[in-house]
């Protein structure tokens, strides 16, 4: 078989056309929210909604269980996205209180999220190998309800990243003008933490919650050795998440790798080659006197005398 | 209906279990030029903060522009120039984004169709327009500060607080400062503005309010340099020694002591 074959069998396969489906939209929202979370130094914040909405899935299960719907794990995307959102307005709400006790309170919630999880998968009848799919992810596996939880959520996301990223800018960038300018600085807060939570959990099955966090930020760190402002940094993010999701995914139909862990491999590898031709790639700024031309207010001896 | 921009009554606020102000009365008439004087950790910058309600007040009321602070304050007419910018964003925002977030407030929260024009327009004023793409943590101490005001004049604001604008800035930004606000002032603008020394804005306040340990100490005619120390043309170097300065407080060493 040649290549040529191999690849229109991979976009023939009903199960790939899926998987390209929400790796792209995964691959695309996720870096915009990361920016928003880079910016607000919060890189490590997606990690720890995904660890708490680990007990989210847990919960679904065994809700699920208690009202006997078929499949059992009907209610772990729903509840993923519960506890996701829970978990990311009580870590908005540390931070907002000032960073005393805030790095442990976070603390808490990543290992009680996973504990939880451990803990209630067991009484709700299931093994830690089902919280495998949700750890690692499990693309190959997305049924069509997974993707149209997918699609709407990543829309969802993408919609209010986008189209309100001027104020979740201002909101990012100088809290204390945003609240100096009426805006409605909690709210906004709250809406990052949000679409934060909901990316986890879109992502939840692509590259698993564990490596959720790597797909929200790599990008942007990429992004951000080249770019030189900020909605240019979220623009190149979002390429950059969206191209390292298809060959990530489009490799694992060659190999028999785990597609998560190859799209964020692929991505940090990425980062080390962009890092490494950094100063060949940088645009030369253009040449002249870095110091502003501005007149001087120091008197200099020599001048002085005149 | 008063005519006042700025109508505080009995203000008093309590951050970190300590009283930083108390019975703070203070009006500030339409087209007034307002220095706040007084020393460090008097409570210049939270009486200001408390004024534009980035601190929660914990007793009497404000009133902005005849309104309540709060929802209904009119936020498009108010213009805030902090210190300085918070330092160390982690993703580079060019000082253009910076400026266009002032044209955001309290009932908008997507800029204009005309943001990009109006921003560059405030970026030109300050004459910071070539650097309009660049990221502002590149930017100058004085630069940033310049791309700080022009955050606050594309609102074309009819209320503008500064924080100190003049500490650790050269004085051509200063000037820029100065021009700013006196253009403002000529368009019918009122201004309160943090100082420790009235400096270049001299000529434009007309009233000074001082604060001493979180109450006005003094309310009227800004205070004038001592004696002819304030004259431009003061020789400030004297042809005999000064008196012997005072005691100090203690002295560091520089370097090994042993």
């Amino acid at each position: 078989m040649t290549w040529i074959e191999t690849f229109t069998s991979m976009l023939g396969s009903p199960l790939m056309q899926r998987a390209f489906l929400a790796a792209v939209l995964v691959g695309a929202a996720a870096p915009v929210v990361g920016t928003f979370l880079v910016q607000r130094r919060m890189s490590l914040m997606g990690d720890g909604i995904g660890h708490v909405a680990l007990t989210g899935v847990a919960l679904g299960w065994l809700v699920g269980n208690w009202a006997g719907l078929v499949p059992h794990d009907s209610l772990a995307v729903p509840g993923a996205i519960v506890m996701a959102i829970l978990g990311s307005v009580v870590i908005e709400l540390v931070r907002e209180r000032g960073r005393t006790n805030g790095d442990l309170a976070l603390a808490l919630m990543f290992y009680g999220g996973i504990a939880g999880g451990v803990l209630l998968i067991k009484v709700a009848g299931g093994t830690n190998a089902n919280l495998i799919s949700y750890l690692f992810g499990s693309i190959s596996t997305v049924s069509l309800g997974d993707l149209a939880w997918t699609v709407v959520l990543a829309v969802l996301v993408l919609a209010v990243g986008v189209g309100l990223r001027t104020a979740l800018f201002a909101v990012s960038h100088d809290e204390e003008f945003a609240r100096a300018s009426g805006l409605p600085v909690r709210l906004l807060n709250m809406l990052i933490a949000t679409i934060a939570a909901l990316t986890v959990t879109v992502a939840m099955r692509v590259v698993g919650l564990l490596l959720v966090s790597a797909l929200m930020i790599v990008p942007v760190a990429i992004a951000q050795l080249f770019a030189r402002s900020f909605s240019r940094t979220m623009a190149v993010a979002s390429s950059i998440g969206v191209a390292v999701s298809i060959v990530g995914l489009a490799v694992t139909y060659w190999q028999d790798f785990p597609p998560g862990a190859t799209i964020v491999v692929l991505a940090i590898v990425v980062y080390g080659v962009a890092a490494t031709l950094r100063p060949l790639l940088r645009r030369a700024l253009p040449a002249g006197d870095p110091h502003p031309d501005v007149t001087d207010d120091v008197l200099i001896a020599d001048s002085a005398a005149d | 209906m008063s005519d006042n921009v700025i109508q505080a009554e009995g203000l008093g606020v309590h951050l970190g279990g300590q009283q930083i102000l108390s019975g703070i009365d203070l009006s500030v008439g339409r087209g007034e030029v307002l220095a706040l004087l007084g020393a460090n950790g008097s409570g210049k910058s939270t009486l200001v903060r408390a004024l534009l309600g980035i601190v929660p007040i914990s007793s009497g009321s404000v009133r902005l522009l005849d309104s309540p602070l709060g929802r209904s304050t009119p936020w498009e007419r108010i213009g805030y120039v902090p210190q300085r910018l918070p330092g160390g964003a982690g993703v580079p925002s060019s000082a253009l984004e910076v400026v266009t977030a002032g044209l955001l407030h309290g009932r908008r929260l997507r800029p204009p169709r005309d943001a990009r024009v109006r921003a560059l327009a405030a970026l030109e004023a300050v004459g910071l327009a070539e650097s309009a793409r660049r990221p502002v943590h590149e930017l100058s101490g004085g630069q940033q500060q310049r791309v700080l005001i022009a955050r606050a004049l594309v609102r074309a604001p009819e209320l503008l607080v500064l924080d100190e604008p003049t500490s650790g800035i050269d004085i051509p930004t200063q000037q820029t400062f100065v021009d700013a606000v006196q253009r403002l002032h000529d368009a019918g603008a009122t201004v309160v503005v943090i100082l420790h020394e009235l400096g270049p804005f001299a000529p434009l306040i007309e009233r000074a309010v001082v604060l001493r340990h979180g109450r006005i100490a003094h309310d009227g005619a800004p205070p004038h340099a001592r004696d002819e120390h304030g004259g431009a043309d003061h020789d400030h170097t004297h042809a005999h020694p000064g008196p012997t300065p005072p005691p100090t407080g203690p002295t560091i060493a520089v370097g090994a002591t042993l």
